[in-house]
């Protein structure tokens, strides 16, 4: 069954914020091979003008997909999870995330889409502080392949 | 900036993949079970998508010689990366080239992955500032 359309322009309750670790972005930063030292050396980052260290343009993955749980987990859109894959992915970044960030991430349905028996939906997730500092906004195409596929 | 974008290769083992999913918290099968993988039609374990942004990542913030000039990253996953159990593994190898400069003097890279001479990536762009 095709995704619900009407669901387009539906947003989601902020989520719990995310702690932003130092030891998950240096955890981070070595599975990924980046040894840049303000990724790992809290002085480094200072010298830059950060409270701390920064993390790479796509650590912000790891709070937004978690994120994307309660658009998952939405009993009405009648994703099928099994059948998804990630399409697309996109990222606008105010400034990079820094270690104590205290993240919350606020979730909208951008757009659903139907083409060759596939399903596609595009959420948009804006992620600030707590205090509502604005940090980036990510965008996730995710596929709903279609069922004889 | 650099003016030249010289071309940057990734080794990816399986070893690789399993510490990407512990740090990014992606346990999905088809990253670490052939069995899994195989079973739902792809040709063996493959990386996790971001896992090749995230090489990508690394070679914006190395051209652009900052890790905090990127302020605009996507890309589209248009085919998947195998990773055979092997210790080579295989090899990502990323490009770029200059689309546009902005008024406000930010570049906006053409990204190109490979992966065995194939785009694993398409619509990837990048946008640094200087």
């Amino acid at each position: 069954m095709p995704l619900d359309q009407s669901f387009v322009g539906r947003t989601y309750p902020p989520t719990e914020p995310y702690d932003v670790g130092r030891e998950k972005i240096r955890e981070f930063a070595r599975a990924i091979g980046a040894t840049d030292a303000e990724y790992h050396d809290a002085e480094a980052a200072r010298a830059h003008g950060y409270a701390d260290v920064i993390a790479p343009p796509t650590f912000p993955i790891v709070v937004t997909m978690g994120s994307i749980d309660q658009v998952k987990d939405d009993p009405g859109l009648g994703l099928d999870y099994r059948r998804v894959v990630h399409g697309d992915q996109r990222f606008a970044y105010l400034r990079p995330v820094v270690a104590g960030d205290r993240l919350v991430c606020r979730n909208t349905i951008e757009e659903i889409t139907a083409r060759g028996g596939h399903d596609f939906l595009t959420t948009r997730t804006d992620v600030t502080t707590e205090s509502g500092e604005p940090v980036l906004t990510a965008w996730m195409r995710l596929v709903q392949r279609g069922e004889d596929t | 900036m650099s003016e030249e974008f010289e071309p940057q290769a990734f080794r990816v083992t399986r070893a690789d993949l399993v510490r990407y999913a512990g740090a990014s918290g992606d346990f999905n099968p088809i990253h670490w079970s052939e069995r899994v993988a195989t079973g739902v039609g792809l040709p063996g374990v493959i990386a996790h998508g971001m896992f090749t942004m995230a090489l990508v990542g690394r070679a914006v913030t190395t051209w652009a010689g900052a890790p905090d000039a990127v302020v605009e990253f996507n890309v589209r996953f248009s085919r998947p990366v195998p990773v055979p159990d092997t210790d080579e593994g295989t090899e990502v190898v990323v490009s770029a080239r200059v689309k546009e400069t902005t008024d406000e003097g930010q570049v906006r890279l053409a990204l190109t992955a490979t992966c065995h001479g194939e785009k694993v990536l398409s619509l990837a762009q990048a946008l640094i500032r200087k």
